[in-house]
């Protein structure tokens, strides 16, 4: 049963994919943007993984959506239709294609037990955690005691970005004050000739 | 179960992860649209974490949550390390956005091929 919704709902993202690459009106893209995160967040449900499920839910379906839709506004809606064929993107894309198909044949089979990815360091975390942490969740206490550094490192990246993106804006509204006063002075000077 | 359908379960997970990945790896290369071209890379960045995910989910396993009722659960590491990943990715997608806001005031246009046959700014 778990395998069946699981299959159902990557069969509906490779759906929503493909509307995404063929759809022209950009705001289409981004609200179907919104409804590949909420399937991907269902999915996660369905693989066990409910922190990142939340995650992706807020963040993915909301916080990037909305950043699309900002970005929307301050730029264009729709997409040109592109004048090169795509013909080499399609090759390339299929190549890479096959080549990862080709890697899957050696991956172990999907949710069984007893794959070293399930066997080596989980087991661990998982006995330990109640012991040293007395944290219940272990996604919780693997992320802020086990691993906190890599946290730690989340932090810097987010705040470096939020940083470039402060800077790439700022000015843009006295950018944008300074071209009408230039455009009302050459006005002026026009009508005083 | 047929052997055949039987591949298609313990396959299908990747086998979708691949065709996301690579919808994405696309999207990137053919699309001229910058916005487009950035919706490609977060295709790219989510086909990661399905890559990530499906390996530790065990069929019967429920979610990391200790509780003395339960016995089975899936593997935590990955959900860590995809947490991370999420919101690494919006913060270079808030970055890309903010790239392609300054190069629309710039060019006015986001098309690629358009901003190439301009040459320089206004």
């Amino acid at each position: 049963m778990e395998a069946l919704i699981n299959m159902v709902l990557l069969t509906l993202m490779a759906v929503i994919t493909v509307g995404i690459i063929r759809m022209k009106s950009l705001f289409g893209v981004v609200i179907l943007g919104g409804i590949y995160s909420f399937l991907m967040a269902s999915v996660m449900i369905v693989l066990d993984a409910v922190d990142v499920a939340m995650t992706e839910a807020s963040v993915g379906a909301g916080v990037s959506t909305v950043l699309m839709l900002a970005a929307l506004y301050l730029t264009k809606h729709e997409e040109t239709p592109s004048l090169h064929s795509p013909a080499v993107a399609l090759l390339l894309a299929a190549v890479v294609g096959a080549a990862l198909i080709y890697g899957t044949i050696d991956l172990p089979p999907f949710g069984s037990a007893d794959t070293p990815v399930n066997t080596h360091v989980a087991p661990r975390y998982l006995e330990k955690s109640i012991p040293e942490t007395s944290v219940p969740n272990v996604v919780t206490s693997v992320l802020g005691s086990y691993r906190g550094f890599d946290t730690f490192g989340e932090v810097t990246v987010i705040f470096t970005a939020g940083l470039g993106v402060l800077l790439l804006l700022r000015g843009r509204r006295k950018r944008i004050h300074s071209d009408v006063e230039t455009a009302a002075i050459a006005a002026d000077a026009r009508d005083a000739a | 179960m047929s052997p055949a359908i039987e591949t298609l379960i313990t396959s299908y997970n990747y086998w979708i992860t691949i065709f996301l990945m690579v919808a994405g790896l696309y999207t990137v290369i053919a699309k001229d649209n910058m916005i487009k071209k950035l919706v490609g890379l977060s295709l790219f960045q989510t086909s990661v974490y399905l890559l990530y995910l499906s390996p530790g989910k065990i069929l019967g396993g429920t979610a990391p949550i200790i509780d003395p009722a339960l016995k089975v659960y899936s593997n935590p590491l990955p959900h860590v390390l995809i947490l991370t990943a999420i919101v690494v990715g919006v913060a270079t997608i808030a970055l890309g956005l903010a790239l392609v806001v300054r190069i629309n005031e710039e060019y006015g246009t986001i098309e690629e091929d358009e901003i190439f046959e301009t040459g320089t700014g206004k």
